[in-house]
């Protein structure tokens, strides 16, 4: 079990690096499906298999054609060339930086590791990941449900909106 | 749920995709140029690059595709627990989904989802 998780880690950082370090975008975009996958691999590790299956359908089916698309539309050709330190590098580093900085401050502060409250892996593995989150998203979490469904609405709106006026 | 039989399927198929690029590596001999190089057989010799810029159009289906696919997502909890959540789970999903509609109505008249 813990061998599986080192090795999905190591694997999935790896790829992670493969993105950043690949001269050709496509291959980048490879990397990151391989990334995805061992995500999905470790939430399975996690008792969640419901969020390892939409990792890999949305993340690495849905999000990873739409970088493709990107790749292809906006015409990257692979050049070969270093990437210099302008300034939207410069502004990415430091909102990397400084998000890195957070989540390695949640984990030295006081954080719970493990299952919470009442969802033990024992819970989980009885009623199952997707009954469980069924129950809260349409019992506890109506209204965060609902606000999701305006947000891919003006996600659709915005994406009809710019794309149309490229299309003329 | 025992995950070994899918481990065991992804190693198969990483197995097989890979063993086939290494072995045709170290078996088959390399020494490329010349006409080996051109479109083969039933290709057309392009005229000027083969990077092409793509229809936008292509782009849009893929986002709206993909909303729908995270919509999609929410729906698979619902049908998992609806016999216990029954009447209001069901008020609370047509809810989700009528204002998805809306988008689905507005990228139809924009006319994004016609084709050229």
């Amino acid at each position: 079990m813990l061998l599986t998780f080192y090795i999905l880690g190591t694997v999935s950082v790896l790829s992670a690096l493969g993105v950043l370090v690949c001269r050709s975008p496509v291959y980048s975009a490879m990397s990151l499906v391989c990334s995805f996958f061992c995500l999905g691999g470790i939430y399975i590790l996690m008792n969640v298999e419901f969020v390892a299956v939409i990792q890999i359908l949305v993340y690495a089916g849905a999000i990873l054609v739409l970088f493709l698309f990107v790749i292809m539309l906006l015409n990257i050709v692979p050049t070969g060339e270093s990437v210099r330190f302008n300034l939207p590098v410069l502004i990415a580093f430091g909102i990397a930086v400084g998000l890195f900085a957070q989540i390695s401050g949640l984990f030295l502060g006081d954080i719970q590791f493990g299952p919470k409250d009442v969802y033990t892996a024992e819970a989980i593995s009885e009623e199952g990941s997707i009954g469980l989150i069924g129950r809260l998203l349409y019992g506890e979490f109506v209204l965060p449900f609902e606000a999701i469904s305006i947000l891919l609405l003006v996600a659709v709106i915005g994406a009809v909106i710019i794309g149309k006026r490229r299309l003329n | 749920m025992d995950y070994f039989l899918v481990l065991l399927l992804a190693g198969l198929g990483v197995t097989l995709v890979g063993g086939g690029l290494i072995a045709s590596r170290l078996f088959a001999p390399r020494n490329p140029g010349g006409v080996k190089n051109e479109a083969y057989e039933c290709g057309e010799e392009t005229i000027g690059s083969s990077w092409v810029h793509f229809n936008v159009g292509y782009y849009l289906f893929a986002l709206i595709f993909l909303i729908f696919d995270v919509e999609a997502a929410f729906l698979f909890p619902w049908a998992v627990v609806f016999r216990d959540l029954g009447g209001v789970a069901f008020l609370e999903v047509g809810i989700f989904i009528l204002v998805l509609i809306v988008g689905l109505i507005y990228a139809w008249r924009k006319g994004v989802l016609e084709w050229v």
